[in-house]
């Protein structure tokens, strides 16, 4: 009998360690937003087991820090965060709770994807009374496929950095991505090229990266300033100045309430283009499929409101 | 394969081996062929855990060497940043990782807001181009990235009235309104960083306007947090709000009701239970979130009401009570777990205790206990954080053993009034529901209901049974600030019924501590 106990002790302890050996061979990625979640899948591939923090639909900015992601954070091998105070509001706690030395700040398994990427908008002084303005700049720099690219190397060096066996892989990775994107960056610009230099409102300063990349101009945002909800004040000296200006698009992320954009559409004669910030939704299932998805949104409301390119 | 599995691993192994070993002694099953097999077993096992080591220590000098290379970079990089503040007008380049391609030359992306280029003008309802530095422009002291440390000031404004003129009767929280007219409830400093690679710290003072007009100062929080703990452990050391229930965890600008729960106040006194000592907090390795806490500290204080607080209590004069041995201290356990039900919603349900001595006696104790469950529903398509509908209760319950007490009548012609020592038992619970209905604002709804047993000394003004109901509606112009007004309906044993409105505002200076679930 005890024999018998021995060995199936030993089995059972063999299996484990071969179930965890199998295992280590998948890293488990924590990425804080969906964007940063697809293009880790992109760089890991089936090294990589990711999970996202924020909803695909969600507003990145207010997440809540539920419990249960300071078991995820507890069991990651690598986070991988915006930066530029994007998840200041929620990420700290989590990280706190999570005591993983793995992923604590300035550890390898820490990755910031801002890392390597020029910011908009950095302030030059720190003052509230401009609304809710990011210290570091702009965190929405992932809509501009240039910098996924950069993103995505960083991405690729912080996984090698934790796990030196499957750099070639993250490398290749990274590589397959940048070379995705290159071969998809003509076919947006032409898509866009009719539009170039036509000015857009914006509800937030999501998509001012996005704008720049593809000659957009953002001529104002529905929010008086970054983070105050659209005032009365601010619409009804924003609607005259549209109409001088001839702005024909309103860009908008599909989860803002969406009575304030109709408004100033029916106002201007304007049209709302809903834009998800995020893959991961109904609309995209990875990165190049966002972007892809938010261009075509973009032509064909210009096409349809006959936007005026730049003069 | 991670260093803890191996170590599961190694254990079970061990284990394994120790019970067979010592079962077969205790069958008395000696067989030679046996003991051969057994011997090549053991030396199999062994060969693997010495393997197991090596890998181990491998796996560490490879992340030191890692770390070391990291940190290399960062002080690399840290030259690069001085180097570029030295030179503002020289334009700098974006550092790209190897296999990032630069972006075309045709778009360069701005650096520096004043070298946006003409086709990005500045928007946000007219903000200014980026300025360069003037004598006049306030100096900043803690800039972000610029201190060690992050500074935040807090201040709560409380104006209303009540049917009582008596306010601190129908609020006795330490930081209710306390007068008809303006309180000053709560203005507080906040301190908090990392102290170095392995604690964090914080400071939390509060001064005070009191209902004669008087400032007090008090150290409300001051300690230290574990960050690098084996076995998911954390300590947290110093003066500390309990981790007990929810509410008492909060300071007074985190409620969502201008004043603190009834039944708080009759368990934990007018500041809550806070105290000097140390918690220890482990995370317990089950496949939902959880957390076993036992919190160790000083029985005596002011934040410590229940227990050794020096104060009269029940009709019974405090007495002396020195620690002499270990159950003289206060222990406070507390387990608590979260689910997610849904994509959207989420609970978290907990059970706490804290058990001390008491200064009714000199061989007395008091136990309480508490329960509690938060509910919340934030939908996949919030924006701004609304909609939301969060749902949060605790129930109390507390056994005060209250010593013998002769207490001397005014008249001395009538006998002393006889105290025995008697249990005296306490409960209650508070319920309230938040809904963020629309962005900014929140409308809130709360129940508070306490009852208490007839002890010997009559009358007396901290029991018996109340219950009051308050409709609280905040509105938030943004994040730093907010304007709460809520009215309170209230009826008691001892107040008779009585109504009040408050209008609160905060407002918020430095950094925003992210929010906790």
């Amino acid at each position: 009998m005890t024999r018998k106990t021995l060995s199936v002790c030993i089995g059972l302890a063999l299996t484990a360690l071969a179930a965890s050996a199998l295992a280590a061979d998948t890293l488990a990625v924590v990425a804080t937003t969906p964007d940063l979640g697809a293009i880790a899948r992109a760089v890991g591939g089936d090294r990589v087991e990711v999970t996202s923090i924020a909803r695909p639909t969600e507003d990145p900015h207010f997440v809540d820090a539920r419990p249960s992601f300071v078991r995820t954070l507890n069991k990651a091998d690598v986070l991988v965060e915006g930066g530029a105070y994007l998840e200041a509001g929620w990420l700290p706690p989590l990280v706190d709770g999570a005591r993983n030395s793995k992923i604590a700040a300035g550890a390898p398994g820490r990755i910031v994807a801002s890392q390597g990427i020029a910011l908009r908008d950095v302030p030059t002084s720190l003052d509230r009374s401009m609304g809710d303005v990011h210290p570091l700049g702009n965190p929405h720099y992932l809509l501009d496929p240039v910098n996924a690219k950069t993103a995505a190397g960083t991405i690729a060096a912080g996984l090698c950095a934790v796990d030196a066996a499957g750099c070639d892989l993250y490398r290749e990775g990274a590589q397959r991505f940048a070379a995705a994107i290159d071969a998809k960056l003509p076919q947006w610009q032409s898509a866009l090229a009719a539009v170039k230099g036509a000015k857009v409102v914006t509800y937030h300063k999501n998509f001012d990266y996005l704008a720049d990349r593809f000659g957009l101009v953002v001529f104002d945002n529905l929010e008086p300033k970054p983070g105050i909800p659209p005032s009365p004040t601010h619409i009804a000296e924003l609607v005259p100045r549209m109409q001088a200006a001839g702005v024909k698009l309103i860009l908008v992320e599909p989860n803002r309430e969406q009575q304030t954009p109709e408004f100033v559409a029916d106002k201007t004669g304007a049209r709302v283009v809903p834009l998800p910030l995020m893959p991961g939704g109904e609309e995209a299932s990875d990165y190049v499929a966002l972007i892809d998805y938010d261009v075509k949104q973009i032509a064909a409301a210009a096409k349809a409101t006959g936007a005026p390119g730049a003069r | 394969m991670d260093p803890d599995r191996r170590w599961w691993c190694a254990f079970a192994l061990t284990l394994c081996t120790a019970l067979d070993a010592s079962g077969r002694a205790l069958a008395g099953e000696p067989g030679a062929t046996d003991a051969a097999a057994l011997r090549q077993q053991l030396d199999e096992t062994q060969r693997l855990l010495r393997e197991l080591q090596t890998n181990f220590e491998k796996q560490n000098r490879a992340m030191k060497a890692q770390i070391d290379s990291l940190e290399r970079q960062l002080r690399d990089q840290g030259k690069v940043v001085e180097s570029l503040k030295a030179g503002p007008a020289v334009k700098p380049a974006a550092a790209v990782p190897a296999a990032a391609v630069p972006p075309p030359p045709a778009t360069p992306p701005p650096i520096v807001p004043a070298a946006a280029p003409p086709s990005a003008p500045a928007v946000g309802g007219g903000a200014q181009p980026a300025q360069p530095w003037s004598p006049t422009a306030p100096i900043q002291l803690f800039g972000v990235g610029g201190a060690y440390m992050n500074v935040s000031f807090d201040l709560l404004v409380d104006a209303g009235w009540s049917t009582e003129a008596d306010v601190p009767l129908i609020e006795p929280g330490d930081h209710d309104p306390k007068v008809r007219g303006f309180t000053i409830p709560n203005a507080e400093v906040v301190f908090d960083g990392a102290v170095d690679p392995y604690f964090k710290g914080l400071a939390d003072v509060v001064w005070k306007i009191d209902q004669t007009g008087e400032t007090t100062v008090e150290l409300e929080e001051a300690y230290v947090v574990t960050t690098s703990l084996p076995w998911d452990l954390q300590v947290k050391a110093g003066q500390q709000f309990v981790d007990f229930g929810r509410i008492n965890l909060q300071h007074p600008h985190q409620w969502d009701f201008v004043d603190q729960a009834l039944v708080i106040n009759r368990m934990f006194g007018p500041e809550g239970l806070r105290s000097a000592g140390a918690k220890v907090g482990w995370l317990v390795p089950t496949p939902f979130y959880s957390e076993l806490v036992l919190s160790v500290l000083n029985s005596n204080g002011e934040g410590a009401f229940s227990f050794d607080s020096g104060e009269p209590l029940f009709g019974r004069p405090p007495v002396d009570r020195p620690v002499s041995a270990p159950n003289d201290l206060l222990y406070a356990p507390r387990y608590s777990a979260s689910f997610d039900l849904t994509d959207s919603q989420t609970i978290v349900a907990g059970v706490s205790g804290a058990f001390g001595p008491n200064s009714s006696g000199t061989n007395t104790f008091t136990q309480i206990y508490g329960g509690d469950l938060y509910w919340k529903w934030k939908p996949a398509w919030q924006s701004g954080g609304f909609p939301f509908v969060a749902w949060q209760t605790e129930a109390l319950g507390r056994r005060y053993e209250a010593g013998m007490a002769e207490i001397p009548s005014a008249d001395e012609s009538l006998p002393p009034l006889v105290l025995p020592r008697e249990n005296v038992d306490d409960w209650g619970l508070y319920s309230q529901i938040t809904y963020g209905f629309r962005p900014r604002w929140v409308a809130g709804l709360r129940g508070d209901w306490v009852g208490s047993d007839h002890g010997s000394f009559p009358d007396d003004p901290s029991r018996g049974e109340r219950y009051r109901i308050s409709p609280d509606l905040t509105f938030y112009p943004s994040e730093f600030s907010k304007l709460r007004l809520q009215y309170n309906f209230d009826h008691g044993e001892m107040i008779g019924d009585q109504s009040s409105v408050w209008l609160q505002l905060e407002v918020l200076l430095g950094a925003h501590a992210a929010h906790k679930f």
